[in-house]
């Protein structure tokens, strides 16, 4: 999508030419790229054979029951509680504002892209909107921290300095281009004719947009906007900074949370001790981050499988 | 790499200085007075701003001395203190058995020198218009651990204030200023409640009560001094006539005084055995103790008295003479 593919002559394999018949050649770049592909599934099985055996640690000192029902995080305080539930309502919660704002916006974005307007203005606005999801998320933080915030207190004037809602927010500017290029694929992606079938029985555009396009591409636009929320929970940055450090079991967006990424990240930067239970802590909270992800992209994969819908 | 560099250019002034020896008397003392090397601090938040202002004027006269300070506050600091990977850990409470334990375990000996007085800060949002003055007891029931989950509210504190819920910032686990604030309100060393915004940098403490409208934090005085226009300080009540009556602000001289009670506390240096080796080590401390006075004020705390920096110096000789072989 955003890859160009350029013409270079290859002075590899010219070289390569000299010292092998062309069948040896092919084996060994066959070999290569299979290197390749193996290196990402060993790097994934890595962090995961890291994850289980530190978190197995963990369980088997605090039961895994009180780990998913506590309502109380505190495992750096002297009465320690290991409720993971404040820590995963933080991160739904401000995944939940981030798609709130980003998939009618991006929707809307793919859908007058794609119908209404002309394939000059799309050509330039496109690699515009690409810059959004190229912006540092450090800045983004900053930004929803030192901009948004005080404009937000303006509207509700009890809100805290830290908060979900300004992080969500700007998460959701975030994962705009997301849902936005993911949806316009699938948009574009539905033939001519049942554009041209519903304009022939009399729909006008924003009826066909809506009610015709928008049915048709809905696989493609579903699994976009769980690929962008998947994004959202992962992201730590822009929570870490406007969010707050406070984990607390909440669906208020105005107060201060914390999110499993801020938490995790808070505690490798500090001096908490290694091998200790405290530290075994953020692996028992990356397992479930990790877990959450994994089953969201499984899931787009296999609604993409089930319900895409095939042209002839 | 760095290390192989170091020693080539320390055998390459060696020679150049056997080479012209003898010709320029003066010059040759000054080059071999001249200090270089690295001194290595760690530690306390609180105490951070002073050690910075230290390090960046003995930088200016010793240019050849690099001197970095770290702040991963005084538990983390006291941590690599032990193993030997920092010359001095700045402290806002005193070494732990445990602490001292783990140094004397790599044969490390440590000297604890003074250098200044801080006055722990109670501070809230300057749109709180409710709070002016905290009892201890108060405070107590804020942060003990029992308060978890269950006072969440202004009205829970004091009657006649909101029944909205209060925001806590307060300093991380690791800190000292934590350690000391828990002792000296809850009672007990290292425990409070755990629901509320912890963090060792006190930067991040100052921005989120200055834009909560329901936020109370603590930290050290010079972080207030330094956003005062952002902050309103709180006035504390011991409930003790001895140290004088009703609520009191922290200033220069009600923490000089004490009557600011039990909020005021000394800052301190903590310096190895091992390093003391190293001349650059020992001016350095030198001239932190000579000069902590001066800029421990400029940048917000409270200075001792001419006095009492004396008597750290002489502690600090004694230290260094037991400790030279």
């Amino acid at each position: 999508m955003l890859l160009a593919l350029k013409y270079t002559p290859d002075y590899t394999l010219n070289f390569l030419q000299l010292f092998m018949t062309n069948r040896k050649r092919e084996k060994l770049i066959e070999l290569v790229l299979a290197f390749c592909a193996l290196l990402t599934v060993l790097t994934t099985a890595g962090i995961l054979f890291v994850l289980v055996s530190e978190a197995i640690h963990f369980f088997s000192e605090v039961s895994i029951v009180d780990f998913l029902t506590d309502t109380q995080w505190t495992p750096l305080f002297a009465e320690k509680h290991f409720g993971i539930l404040p820590l995963l309502t933080g991160t739904l919660l401000t995944s939940f504002i981030a798609i709130l704002v980003a998939l009618p916006t991006g929707l809307t974005i793919a859908l007058f892209l794609n119908e209404y307007s002309t394939v000059r203005f799309k050509n330039i606005i496109k690699p515009i909107l690409e810059i959004l999801a190229s912006v540092p998320t450090v800045v983004y933080g900053f930004f929803a921290l030192t901009v948004v915030t005080p404009f937000l207190q303006q509207i509700f004037p009890s809100m805290s300095g830290f908060n979900s809602l300004s992080a969500g927010f700007v998460m959701g500017i975030m994962i705009i281009p997301y849902v936005s290029s993911l949806s316009d694929d699938a948009i574009s992606a539905v033939p001519r004719y049942i554009r041209e079938g519903s304009l022939a029985l009399g729909a006008n555009r924003f009826q066909t947009s809506f009610r015709v396009i928008l049915p048709s591409a809905s696989s493609g636009i579903i699994v976009s906007a769980i690929l962008a929320i998947s994004r959202a929970i992962g992201e730590t940055m822009i929570v870490a900074i406007a969010a707050g450090q406070q984990p607390r079991l909440t669906m208020n967006p105005m107060v201060p949370i914390e999110t499993i990424t801020t938490y995790i990240v808070k505690v490798s930067l500090g001096d908490v001790a290694q091998n200790s239970l405290e530290y075994r802590t953020i692996f028992a909270a990356g397992i479930t981050l990790f877990a959450f992800t994994f089953l969201l992209n499984n899931l787009s994969y296999w609604l993409n499988k089930k319900f895409e819908k095939k042209y002839v | 790499m760095k290390m192989k560099s170091t020693v080539l250019m320390i055998a390459a002034a060696a020679i150049f200085m056997a080479s012209c020896g003898g010709k320029k008397e003066v010059a040759e003392t000054t080059d071999a007075t001249k200090l270089a090397g690295e001194v290595k601090l760690d530690g306390s938040s609180t105490v951070y701003p002073i050690s910075e202002a230290v390090a960046e004027e003995f930088g200016k006269v010793n240019t050849d001395v690099k001197v970095t300070v770290g702040l991963s506050g005084t538990g983390g600091g006291f941590k690599k203190f032990s193993r030997g990977e920092i010359d001095i850990n700045d402290a806002s409470r005193s070494i732990k058995d445990a602490e001292k334990t783990a140094c004397e375990a790599n044969n490390i000996h440590s000297l604890e020198i003074e250098i200044a007085y801080d006055g722990l800060s109670i501070v809230v949002n300057p749109q709180n218009d409710w709070v002016n003055d905290i009892t201890v007891a108060e405070l107590k029931m804020m942060w003990e651990p029992a308060a978890q989950n269950k006072i969440t509210k202004w009205s829970q504190i004091r009657k006649g204030w909101p029944d909205t819920e209060f925001h806590l910032y307060g300093a991380g686990t690791e800190s000292g200023t934590y350690d000391y604030f828990t002792e000296a309100i809850v009672g007990e060393s290292h425990k409070s409640r755990g629901d509320y915004t912890a963090s060792e940098d006190d930067n991040v403490l100052v921005q989120g009560v200055s834009t909560d409208k329901n936020a109370l934090g603590f930290f050290g005085f010079a972080y207030y001094e330094e956003n005062q226009d952002k902050l309103k300080l709180v006035a504390v009540d011991d409930q003790k006539e001895e140290n004088g009556a009703g609520a009191i602000l922290p200033s220069v001289e009600t923490v000089k005084n004490k009557s600011y009670a039990p909020l005021s506390r000394p800052l301190f240096i903590y310096v190895n055995s091992v390093s003391i080796k190293r001349p650059e080590v020992t001016a350095f401390v030198k001239y932190y103790i000579e000069n902590a006075g001066v800029l421990s004020g400029e940048v917000g705390f409270i200075p001792m008295t001419t006095e009492e920096y004396a008597s750290q110096i002489k502690k600090f000789e004694e230290f260094m003479s037991t400790h030279s072989n």
